[in-house]
């Protein structure tokens, strides 16, 4: 088969501008073949370049004293958590096949990050993911298109959760945490990232470097196919029906077995000391992984594709070098001891082969049956795409969006109707629908499942990498287990409305679930999900919300390890909401401080430490609220402020009373303001199936009010100010923890007791009172019942 | 966890190998042998070391297949039944109750008679069948060792997480020394994970070896 002509049509459909294409003749010093075209179409994407985001990133607090690898060093970031261990962990998206294909599209996600993640030494310990989806439930004077809309939402939400359940559950994961959003703005578009944490020694690190001048490159895992032909160029497009239909081949189909087998092998690999240096063939496959290899090692590489186990007859060098078929790796062994690799991989029943050698030429090398078909100088292909500064302009909506006030807008008029409203939205309901199909406890080693604040791990000696046979274990791992907690926060509805705001509050939020479960904050990883960069109102999206994250991150001392950017996320409806998913880890102490959300006994006092009602905030916490989309149907309003010193201070004070010994449960208040928090304290614990323990709660809000103070009912129950969080504690302990809060500058007020059947909430303006039964009904159920 | 919770030393046993080597007892644990792909424990069951399970089970040695390894040692033909697709067609995990229905098993005679015990499942084909006749000769011969129950002990319909026949969770074979259940003791046995029921099942296994030795001793 003849290569077809290099034409200015054909460059174009490579994604590549013309001067792009004219940079590139610049770096090869004459016209590119067209394996040569490929090659650098899918490594200047965005996907795999940041093209358009790497200035902004560069704005990411990125140091502390306990990265050992840091953010875009290797394919994750690793954190030293004590004892000699470590941790890697990174979150990136699988949007666009998600969209295509759902099950297969998600279900590769999550192989992708896993591979991420052992690629570095790390045994992958858990998963988490980040959701979004168009709304699965229809109004009833919906029309048929609207309708078939929803079903078609319906359907993808179905398959990417079967996809990543099938993924993680036979690979043997465990998936302990996650969020699920559903708004219009992810119609035809869903976002799908996912998460992956391992651990690892110290000097278990693997680095992903062709060293070593005559070192042999090892293939190993499963045959190339012509599977997901250029995936990474496909992430970085926009998103049509067409496209879509045509990309369907660009999305992988996954192997979770063979993805367990090639890890198991290549961890035993690696603690036999034959390794050089690995990485996983994800985005751009065997492109990516032979360039960046060598480039990070300032070394050439060199390969016969001929030598590539294949699985489909006539395979092009265009389409060897492109295809993404899952589950390969890239290992560069040192010279001589290529025996251990055929050994252990023979052992595991997967295919490998010796396909090339490092080089001292720079150059990435590809040969066909001996014959050149690309050779490109590695560093330049890798690390020197275009970057571009885009143009960013402040977007029109937001003159709206600051000039709304609650003028006009009439206070609740039944609060007990609207409580169930918001329990009964799908984006707060409980989302046991989901992670009941996720296999959560595999390993042993959850502690907290699904259904808390955040998910709580246990790291324990056998959690490790395995040592190499007649390998003493280092001390590390003898200073007793480790807990370390996860969560993943984003409020794009306040992203969309205030993006740097919005940014501070996905990491506050999630350094408040992490405050709540007990631990402090190591560390961040997120995921840029936004709409086309070339519309500068885009850009300016996505500056912003960069400012706020960054912000955040600072205050917390959780700077970003890794993350991932996944732009051109818009269907001809529209660019989706900003979407800056954060995923935090931070670390617990002393499995003591472990804390759960929910009320414990009848008798115990409830406190709020915060303010009820955040006096500087003129729309009260209502702004970007649910309660303001789901009672009014808008969208609007400036979101709640969020103060990062007075969002430290509380956690501060929050985990001094947890060391206390005092806290008997902590939630934060988020969606659905003060009135869903405590309605998830009374009804989020269970105890088996069918079996929830229910326990109701009195409440009054006065003391939480200065007098004579009378603020909106929708304000008090359904405002979401931020900064504030429900504890529970004995009744013995309450004075004593009010003096405690008050000393640690953090406003709190003894507000109710736990106890009865029903969960009432009495303020100056009115209330509340519910069947805490029936609540719960409409908040486990309503998932499950528009999935029927 | 028999090991770092129980104190008793386990090892694997690699699945091409055709001996056990010097055991008291077999566990064939869950996962996903061979991916489930085709069917679960369908391929597992022809692996090598499966033979050498065959004669150590012929042999009267105790041996307990959880999850996955209740479904490979029904398609081993070691126990009677068939695991099939949970009812709901989606993969289930979560806490279940179990109630024990006989103290007559090597791997239930730790078990007080009115324990419900707290256990996970994680499945996605888990629903125990069988036809009539065996399903009536499980009852008399009383092979099912658990069933599960509502919080209140009973087998309720909405106890039953995956559709199984009569709530069955867990089976032994005619000369009992060969069980299986879908549920998890394993990740039931520390306090710190949410429950250490799952632990009387092993008790059970570790106490019975300890009567046959001390017997064999005396």
């Amino acid at each position: 088969m003849t290569d077809p002509a290099i034409t200015p049509e054909l460059v174009r459909k490579h994604n590549l501008t013309p001067e792009e294409y004219q940079k590139l003749q610049a770096i090869l010093g004459r016209e590119p073949s067209y394996t040569e075209l490929g090659i650098f179409s899918v490594m200047w994407s965005e996907h795999c370049s940041y093209k358009n985001s790497r200035p902004l990133l560069k704005t990411f607090p990125t140091k502390s004293p306990k990265i050992l690898v840091g953010a875009g060093e290797e394919n994750a970031g690793i954190l030293d958590i004590g004892d000699g261990i470590a941790i890697a962990f990174k979150i990136e998206s699988h949007n666009h096949p998600s969209a295509v294909e759902p099950f297969q599209g998600a279900a590769t996600g999550v192989g992708g990050i896993v591979r991420d993640i052992f690629t570095m030494g790390a045994r992958p310990i858990c998963s988490v993911n980040s959701l979004r989806f168009g709304p699965i439930t229809a109004a009833a004077t919906a029309t048929p298109e609207e309708a078939q809309a929803v079903a078609n939402n319906r359907r993808l939400f179905a398959g990417v959760v079967a996809g990543i359940a099938h993924y993680g559950n036979c690979f043997g994961i465990p998936t302990v945490a996650g969020e699920v959003y559903f708004d219009p703005s992810y119609e035809g578009n869903p976002l799908v990232n996912a998460f992956c944490l391992g651990v690892l020694r110290h000097e278990q690190i693997a680095r992903g470097r062709a060293s070593g001048i005559g070192n042999p490159v090892f293939y190993v895992g499963p045959a190339t196919g012509r599977d997901g032909l250029a995936g990474a160029a496909f992430a970085s497009q926009d998103l049509t029906e067409e496209s879509a239909e045509r990309q369907r081949g660009a999305v992988q189909v996954g192997d979770p077995f063979m993805e367990k087998l090639v890890c198991e092998a290549c961890l035993e690999l690696l603690a036999t000391g034959a390794v050089e240096g690995i990485q996983d063939m994800g985005a751009a496959g065997l492109t990516c992984s032979t360039c960046e290899t060598a480039a990070r090692a300032g070394t050439g590489i060199e390969i016969e594709l001929a030598k590539v186990p294949q699985r489909a007859p006539h395979m092009t060098p265009y389409e060897i070098m492109l295809s993404e078929s899952q589950e390969r790796m890239l290992i560069i062994v040192r010279k001589g001891r290529e025996d251990e690799v055929k050994r252990i991989f023979d052992k595991w029943d997967l295919p490998w082969a010796e396909i090339g050698q490092v080089t001292d030429t720079g150059r990435m090398v590809v040969r066909n049956q001996g014959q050149i078909v690309a050779d490109i100088p590695a560093k330049k292909l890798a690390d020197e795409a275009p970057i571009y500064q885009r143009e960013f302009r402040e977007p029109e909506y937001l003159q709206a969006v600051r000039a709304f006030t609650l003028a006009g807008l009439p206070d609740t008029q039944d609060a007990a109707r609207d409580f169930k409203a918001l329990l009964a939205c799908p984006t707060i309901a409980s989302k046991n629908w989901v992670y009941r199909q996720y296999d959560h406890m595999v390993r042993n080693g959850t502690v907290v499942c699904p259904g808390s604040d955040a998910a709580v791990l246990r790291i324990k000696e056998d959690s490790l990498p395995v040592l190499a046979e007649g390998l003493a274990a280092s001390p590390a791992g003898k200073g007793g287990d480790k807990f370390i907690a996860l969560a993943v926060d984003c409020n794009a509805a306040y992203v969309y409305l205030d993006p740097c705001e919005g940014g501070k509050i996905a990491v506050a939020e999630a350094a408040r679930n992490l405050a709540c479960s007990g631990a402090v904050p190591l560390g961040t990883t997120d995921n840029l999900n936004f709409g086309n960069p070339h519309n500068p109102e885009i850009f300016w999206q996505l500056r912003e919300a960069v400012r706020g994250l960054a912000e955040g991150c600072r205050a917390f001392n959780a700077p970003i390890t890794g993350g991932n950017v996944s732009l051109y996320n818009q269907s001809p409806a529209g660019p989706i909401d900003p979407t800056p998913t954060v995923a935090m880890v931070g670390l617990i102490e002393d499995p003591k401080h472990i804390t759960t959300q929910w009320f414990k006994d009848a008798g115990d006092a409830i406190l709020l430490l915060g303010e009820a009602i955040d006096p500087k905030d003129p729309l009260l916490g209502l702004g970007g609220s649910a309660h303001l989309r789901l009672a009014h149907g808008l969208k609007a309003g400036a979101p709640p402020r969020c103060d990062l010193e007075a969002e430290k201070d509380l956690h501060l004070a929050l985990r001094a009373l947890i060391h206390s010994g005092a806290v008997k449960s902590a939630h934060d208040c988020s969606e659905g303001g003060l009135a869903v928090a405590l309605a998830e304290c009374c009804f989020s614990q269970r105890v088996a199936r069918d079996t929830p323990r229910l326990i109701g709660a009195q409440v009054d809000l006065a003391a939480a009010l200065s007098a004579g103070s009378q603020p909106r009912l929708d304000a008090l129950l359904f405002g979401e100010a931020q900064t504030r969080i429900l504890i529970s504690v004995s009744a013995l302990n309450a004075v004593k923890v009010l003096a405690q809060a008050k000393i640690l500058g953090v406003p709190a007020a003894r507000i109710g007791v736990v106890g009865g059947k029903t969960l009432e909430i009495k303020t100056p303006a009115g209330g509340l009172h519910c069947d805490v039964a029936e609540l719960h009904d409409l908040w486990w159920n309503v998932i499950a019942r528009a999935m029927k | 966890m028999l090991g770092v919770v129980l104190g008793h030393s386990a090892r694997f046993v690699w699945h091409k190998q055709s001996s056990l080597g010097a055991a008291d007892a077999v566990i064939v644990p869950g996962g996903f042998s061979y991916g489930d792909y085709l069917r679960t424990g369908a391929i597992a069951r022809f692996s090598p070391v499966m033979q050498a399970v065959r004669d150590f089970a012929a042999n009267g040695g105790l041996v307990l297949g959880i999850c996955n390894g209740f479904q490979i040692l029904c398609e081993a033909g070691l126990l009677p039944g068939a695991l099939i697709r949970n009812r709901s067609l989606q993969f289930r995990c979560e806490h279940v109750f179990l109630k024990t229905m006989t103290a007559d098993s090597p791997f239930t005679n730790r078990i007080p008679p009115d324990k419900l015990m707290r256990i996970p499942i994680a499945h996605g084909e888990g629903c125990y069948f069988a036809d009539e006749e065996t399903l009536a000769g499980l009852e008399a011969n009383r092979q099912v060792l658990w069933r599960y129950v509502s919080a209140q002990g009973e087998a309720l319909p909405g106890a039953n997480p995956n559709g199984s026949l009569a709530n069955i969770a867990g089976v032994c074979n005619a000369a009992r020394n060969v069980a299986g259940l879908m549920p998890h003791p394993e990740r039931a046995s520390e306090s710190l994970l949410g429950s250490a029921d799952g632990r009387l099942v092993f008790e059970s296994m570790i106490h019975t070896w300890q009567q046959k030795t001390a017997a064999q001793a005396a």
